[in-house]
């Protein structure tokens, strides 16, 4: 391996897996396969999808009934409508929560997730922790998240193990009647949609 | 449902009776632990898809499985349950399935 490459690696000691990531890397760029600029690209492809495609979504969706009804039919086709580009994801569900549902969504498996439209995974989410409680112990989880549900709300948790992506639509806040798209928008956080807490009560400070 | 979300050629239907058979053997297997052995129903069923248990070999994945919604009642898995009517949803493939009367 040269040690001429443009990219720098960090200078703290890195993990096992992170050394061989670095490694291929480089080997990869050596033997031409890719090049630098096609790493930037990706990474800046990668951090352009965030859980704002997911917010502006769920906004639009609050605030138009018709296109709410487009979204939940074929909601790769609503992306689409919006210039979201979804086209990575192999089907894309919708689940909407309602005063009676909640829906929480792991993947047990491994960190299966809809990263077109949230952008990369917290790291909770794919941890063993939420990976095993988030099952056996959602009320838990969602407690600890701040949402304290009444028992007879019906909780439902979805263990996307398959080709199936998952976006949790959760309830609009009471009190925003007549909030335009961009406010309410504010308040869909990333954790909402995955549906371990509900949308934010008001505007963030 | 969105295109690929509509017809399939499966064993059952929306609310039949199954239960995910329980076995184990080497590869990528993609039914958790959990809820082998487990009974439930179908919830929804989401079309044919290429199985994944051959793709993850660089296989072509063919002949398609069908893919569902499995549902499940929190007794039913965990033996106990924090809300009556809470469930745990999996999707699984047809050939993970067997009927239940």
């Amino acid at each position: 391996m040269s040690d001429d490459h443009g990219q720098d690696h960090p200078k703290h000691e890195l993990s096992y897996y992170a050394k061989r990531i670095y490694a291929m890397r480089d080997l990869l760029v050596e033997k031409g396969v890719i090049t630098e600029k096609d790493i930037q690209c990706q990474i800046e492809y990668q951090e352009a999808r965030t859980p704002a495609n997911g917010a502006h979504l769920v906004a639009k969706a609050w605030v138009d009934p018709a296109f709410k009804a487009r979204f939940i039919a074929d909601a790769k086709a609503a992306c689409a409508e919006i210039g979201i580009d979804a086209t990575a994801l192999n089907e894309f569900v919708v689940l909407e929560n309602t005063p009676q549902v909640r829906h929480m969504v792991v993947c047990t498996l491994c960190s299966c997730y809809p990263r077109p439209i949230l952008g990369r995974p917290p790291d909770w989410y794919k941890s063993f922790n939420y990976r095993q409680r988030s099952v056996s112990d959602p009320r838990g989880v969602m407690r600890e998240f701040g949402l304290e549900l009444a028992d007879d709300v019906e909780v439902r948790v979805h263990d996307s193990t398959a080709d199936i992506r998952y976006i949790v639509m959760p309830l609009r806040p009471a009190g925003t009647e007549g909030w335009s798209e961009a406010d309410l928008a504010k308040l869909v956080t990333r954790d909402s949609m995955i549906g371990v807490m509900d949308a934010l009560p008001m505007l963030p400070d | 449902m969105g295109r690929a979300v509509t017809a399939a050629a499966g064993r059952f239907k929306t609310g039949d009776r199954v239960k995910v058979k329980f076995e184990d053997r080497p590869g990528h297997l993609r039914t958790p632990w959990y809820i082998r052995g487990k009974s439930g129903w179908i919830e929804r069923v989401y079309g044919d898809f290429l199985n994944p248990e051959l793709l993850a070999f660089g296989k072509d994945g063919l002949p398609k499985k069908t893919l569902y919604l499995v549902a499940f009642d929190y007794s039913e898995v965990f033996g106990k349950s924090q809300g009556p009517k809470d469930k745990v949803l999996v999707d699984i493939y047809d050939h993970w399935l067997d009927a239940l009367a």
